[in-house]
């Protein structure tokens, strides 16, 4: 996040303890430290591009946020008001979408990790075509976003010739239930589930793979039951990587647009910030609310990016 | 990444002397077949939609719309040469040209961009640099919305909307994150001694990184551009609020079938399948990365 400098808290300790035994160079020698600057140098386009694009945008999404701006009203702009911030909580409709966000972020990494450990700890054994399973798992991953939604909406939930019910009608079922307009969250939450599941599998199956050999053979030896192999090393071990599935899921879960925009357009109490904050922009034109509206998109992203920056770094130290 | 959490040790060895010889491995192989059948249940069920997809795509539109579905009717490209513009003239081919430009102009800027910081970062790891890497981060878990505004009002402001290159600069920034971090990551694995080597016997910047990192790195190299590629391919916030009739991308091509219009399920089908074989070629060509680039260098 632009603001949060994460540092791991035993590195800053660090820092601190190392700035107390030398004396810090005064800025004179700092600014003069030619070799310090060729060093940093390569870095400067990498992260003065990044500043440009992405920090100044998000400034000045905090300031637009705080103006009462609509495009159709050019002569009202106004600076100081958080009416924005208001609306967005009080709206029902706004509110609905906050809600909705968090329901689908949850229901999608949850669930997907939970099938992704499963699927991961099957495709951790020895068995005829392992690699053409793991392959097959990663292939939905692999449809572009948009193709995807268009795919379950289109060839899936239709409901007089979609794949859902046309396999209804093989078994003999009557019922024809017309599944986005009677289940519009399940629906997308479906399409996500199956689009999301194999990042799961994929991170938790690398985490699997990384299980040091001595101990798991060592528990081998000792009798240990598949049972206790995995609640004594496994589950310890897997910890860090269902926390980075998680988090991951998370951050990227929280942005969806596409699934949303292509299966419902926002009806059916579908509509999630990402999608909210498009309609705010696009159609209303309202800028000062679309932006209060991205800023509470960040504030979320904040909460959770602290967390993962922390694994992150964590799983970067054993290295 | 080796992260040897300490497992319980003493509760291990307690656990052991009540562990029977009943709780060993039964039969370790009738397990494996077992969890190799319903590996495969799984695996046919999650790929069951792409296939369906590629099939129905291979379809007369008469054949793909129908109750229940009609999994062996004849082979036919029409729903192709409807998507390619056969009877409606709207041709697929500057919106799919319009992502290649993006993706892969953006891909190489990338790359450019994120060789030298990775080797800044990684060539005298001070404590300080982790708050950069840290930086770069974090910027990737800033959601696209949180700038699409004023990326909207400078765009319209400078005549920008509607300008592929203006999307593959924003794409640039969007991937550069996920660049330095699995650069840095393939470069931590070449023994610092390498890059003093290089400078004791003269060699500058630009050729360190020419002559020495790129060679090393160049399997790491294609991986991180073959990721970048995937996520500016798939990308449709940005595209659909800052491009439309000229410089719109394939994503936003995509839009057009999200309403229904009569029979062309084999069509959509089509189109999902031309739009998604960049990424799908890409993913398997990076298969082994894959999970490297995704989380951020994080897990190899």
């Amino acid at each position: 996040m632009a603001t949060t400098t994460a540092t791991p808290l035993d590195t800053k300790a660090e820092a601190k303890a190392a700035k107390k035994k030398e004396p810090k160079p005064s800025f004179n020698e700092r600014w003069l430290d030619k070799r310090g600057w060729i060093r940093r140098f390569p870095l400067l386009p990498a992260l003065v591009f990044t500043i440009i694009l992405t920090q100044i945008p998000f400034v000045a999404t905090i300031i637009i946020s705080f103006m009462n701006w609509e495009a159709q009203n050019p002569t009202e702009i106004a600076f100081g008001t958080l009416d924005n911030y208001v609306q967005v909580f009080t709206d029902p409709a706004l509110r609905s979408s906050v809600f909705f966000t968090i329901v689908l972020t949850v229901t999608v990494v949850l669930v997907s990790l939970a099938l992704g450990l499963g699927i991961s700890l099957l495709l951790n054994r020895k068995f005829f075509g392992r690699g053409a399973v793991r392959t097959m798992m990663i292939t939905p991953f692999l449809i572009v976003p948009v193709a995807a939604a268009l795919l379950w909406k289109h060839a899936i939930y239709n409901p007089v010739y979609g794949l859902l019910n046309g396999l209804l009608t093989m078994i003999g079922v009557e019922a024809q239930p017309d599944w986005i307009t009677d289940f519009p969250r399940l629906a997308i939450e479906l399409q996500l589930i199956w689009y999301w599941t194999p990042f799961m599998t994929l991170i938790l199956l690398a985490g699997l793979q990384s299980r040091p050999g001595d101990i798991l053979e060592a528990a081998n030896v000792d009798g240990a039951s598949a049972w206790q192999t995995f609640r004594f090393i496994t589950m310890p071990h897997m910890r860090r990587y269902l926390e980075l599935g998680g988090l991951l899921g998370s951050i990227y879960v929280i942005q969806t647009f596409d699934t949303v925009f292509v299966m419902t357009a926002g009806a059916l109490g579908t509509a999630n910030l990402p999608f909210t904050v498009y309609e705010t922009l696009y159609s209303a034109q309202n800028y000062g609310l679309a932006s209060a509206q991205g800023v509470v998109v960040v504030i979320f992203s904040i909460a959770i990016a602290t967390f993962l920056l922390r694994t992150v770094s964590t799983l970067f130290e054993e290295s | 990444m080796i992260s040897a959490l300490a497992p319980a040790p003493s509760k291990l060895a307690a656990e052991r002397k009540k562990s029977s010889e009943r709780g060993r491995r039964l039969g370790s192989r009738g397990g494996n077949i077992a969890a190799g059948i319903a590996a495969w249940a799984i695996g046919l069920l999650f790929v069951f939609p792409v296939f369906f997809m590629v099939l129905t795509s291979l379809h007369s539109e008469v054949n793909a719309s129908t109750n229940p579905p009609s999994f062996f009717a004849p082979l036919t490209l029409d729903g192709y040469r409807e998507f390619f513009g056969a009877s409606s003239g709207a041709s697929p081919w500057p919106p799919l040209i319009n992502s290649a430009t993006a993706s892969i102009i953006s891909t190489i800027l990338v790359i450019l961009l994120a060789i030298p910081a990775a080797y800044a970062l990684s060539v005298k790891p001070i404590k300080k640099w982790t708050d950069a890497m840290f930086f770069f981060l974090s910027t990737k878990m800033l959601p696209a919305v949180a700038g699409l505004l004023p990326l909207y009002i400078i765009a319209r402001y400078l005549g920008l909307l509607d300008n592929i290159n203006y999307l593959l600069i924003l794409y640039t920034a969007m991937n550069l994150p996920i660049a330095v971090w699995m650069m840095r990551s393939f470069l931590a694995d070449i023994p610092v001694e390498l890059f003093e080597a290089a400078a004791i016997d003269g060699a500058g910047l630009v050729r360190t990184l020419r002559s020495i990192i790129v060679p090393i790195i160049s399997p790491g190299i294609a991986a991180t551009a073959l990721i970048c590629f995937i996520f500016a391919w798939n990308e449709l916030l940005l595209a659909n609020t800052l491009t439309s009739v000229i410089a719109g991308t394939a994503p936003v091509f995509l839009t057009s079938f999200v309403t229904s219009q009569g029979l062309f399920l084999a069509k959509v089908c089509a189109a999902a399948t031309i739009v998604s074989l960049p990424v799908i070629i890409a993913g398997f060509a990076a298969q082994d990365k894959l999970v490297q680039g995704l989380s951020l260098g994080a897990v190899k």
